[in-house]
């Protein structure tokens, strides 16, 4: 009996016209395509994308060159130098990411013990040259200019899980 | 003067604008198949498939073309030049040869020859040549491996489709093209023939080397089968060839089984659509189910591939002959 609707099955092609109709009904299913540079998924507010050093309201910046960032930084690859400035206040003189060694895991945000370093949710900053990808003070803080309501809004959302 | 110009120079010129006016939409429908495929099979994986490059992506066939062309040309070192050029080009007129006796129409085909049907098979047959001089001029393991497959798998599909053309031709009593249409103007053979029609149609996929037959470009094992030592237009032209000879097949099909350019039934609003319209209507339901099967069906393994050619397909389509024939001698309806 087993050869015989193993035999019927086969000849009728039952298995392959149930297959064809799944995807048949596929076809007319809603698609799910998100049409990328119009369309963009949510992002959680811990999403951890291009760096930025942020600044006080008042316009000081945060950084006070612990170099906590730089210790924990397990790609190594931030490079920081610091000197004191004139009201005696530490501060850096240089603070680069190099964005092709970092692996983007937080831990930089995460050790920061003045929220000056994070990761704001910025995703979409390709480049043609490896050059312009080697990040220095100026550029962080100007991307902490920019990002500031953004990632303000995303520390506030994560900060009651801390 | 007045005569050479009506002998010679009149029939070729007209040969010449009907063979364009075959050539100009085949190539069109070659490159919107492409779109087409993509397009069915990113809706079947829920997907929206190319939508970027002009309105719904319509301009996208185009801008590969063009991609294509402007690419560079590589040529192995250890290839054989004159034959890795040459295989390309044979696979790519081949394809075209082979629609001088499809008849579009009533009276609508270019060389209405009382051997159609065979002409077609030799054809297609010979689309292997085309691959075993790529594999072989390409001198590469993969390529040649590649090659080899859809050689062993074009000859072995290829001899039960014959004893399916076979039947139909029993049920004609014609080889011509337009005779074999003709016979379906009451009742298509897809019906009474309708097993038969099953192991064409997938014996032209297995033909075509499409999925679930397409070992020859296994991209697992294979990297690409015989084209992967191919570049730019070379390439491309092998991709035209391939997919012409999807449509081309699908046309066969549509001839053998489909009734041709004939309606689906001879009434009012049906028989007033012109038959070139139905025929490509036909083409392109079949050419649609092709796709279909791509984005239903996992690959089949090779041992799997031999096997049902050979012992399946090979017995089944073989007692079909006999049956059919049987029974059309048995009822006195041989024609």
């Amino acid at each position: 009996m087993a050869f015989l609707d193993r035999t019927a099955r086969a000849l009728l092609l039952t298995e392959l016209v149930v297959g064809m109709s799944v995807t048949l009904r596929y076809f007319f299913r809603r698609k799910v395509t998100l049409n990328y540079p119009h369309e963009k998924g949510p992002l959680g507010p811990r999403f951890r994308g291009e760096h930025a050093l942020r600044r006080y309201p008042n316009g000081e910046e945060r950084c006070i060159a612990c170099k906590l960032c730089e210790a924990v930084c397990p790609a190594q690859a931030i490079t920081i130098e610091s000197e004191p400035r004139a009201d005696g206040s530490r501060r850096t003189t240089r603070y680069d990411i190099d964005m092709t060694k970092c692996i983007y895991c937080g831990f930089c945000e995460e050790s920061c013990p003045v929220d000056a370093i994070v990761e704001g949710p910025n995703f979409e900053y390709a480049t043609e040259t490896h050059e312009e990808l080697l990040y220095d003070k100026e550029k962080l803080l100007a991307n902490g200019d920019r990002w500031e309501t953004e990632i303000a809004r995303n520390l506030a959302a994560d900060a009651p899980y801390r | 003067m007045a005569e050479f110009w009506a002998t010679y120079v009149w029939p070729t010129v007209v040969i010449v604008a009907a063979i364009v006016a075959i050539l100009v939409p085949l190539l069109l429908s070659v490159a919107y198949l492409t779109y087409a495929e993509r397009k069915v099979i990113g809706a079947m994986q829920m997907r929206k498939g190319p939508n970027v490059v002009g309105p719904f992506g319509l301009l996208q066939p185009i801008a590969d073309g063009l991609k294509l062309l402007t690419k560079e040309t590589i040529i192995p070192s250890g290839a054989n030049k004159v034959m890795f050029l040459i295989a390309p080009m044979f696979t790519f007129s081949l394809s075209l040869v082979a629609w001088a006796v499809m008849p579009f129409g009533a009276g609508l085909v270019l060389a209405d020859i009382n051997v159609g049907i065979l002409y077609l098979f030799a054809i297609s047959s010979l689309g292997v040549y085309g691959i075993i001089m790529a594999g072989w001029a390409s001198n590469s393991r993969y390529a040649f491996f590649g090659a080899l497959r859809a050689a062993a798998q074009m000859v072995s599909y290829e001899v039960s489709m014959g004893f399916v053309i076979i039947t139909v031709l029993v049920f004609v009593g014609s080889l011509r093209l337009t005779d074999i249409v003709l016979a379906q103007e009451n009742l298509w053979f897809a019906i009474p023939l309708f097993p038969m029609f099953i192991i064409f149609f997938v014996s032209t996929l297995a033909e075509t080397n499409r999925a679930p037959f397409d070992l020859p470009e296994a991209e697992a094992e294979l990297v690409a089968g015989y084209n992967v030592e191919y570049s730019s237009m070379t390439f491309a032209l092998f991709f035209l060839g391939e997919y012409a000879n999807m449509i081309l097949m699908c046309a066969m099909t549509v001839v053998l089984f489909l009734g041709g350019w004939l309606p689906p039934l001879d009434v009012a609003p049906l028989n007033w659509i012109p038959g070139p319209v139905w025929f490509a209507l036909k083409v392109a339901a079949v050419l649609f189910v092709f796709l279909w099967v791509r984005a239903t069906f996992p690959r089949y393994r090779y041992d799997q591939l031999m096997r049902l050619g050979w012992k399946v397909f090979l017995p089944l389509s073989l007692a079909g002959v006999a049956v059919y024939s049987g029974a059309l001698v048995a009822l006195g309806w041989v024609p």
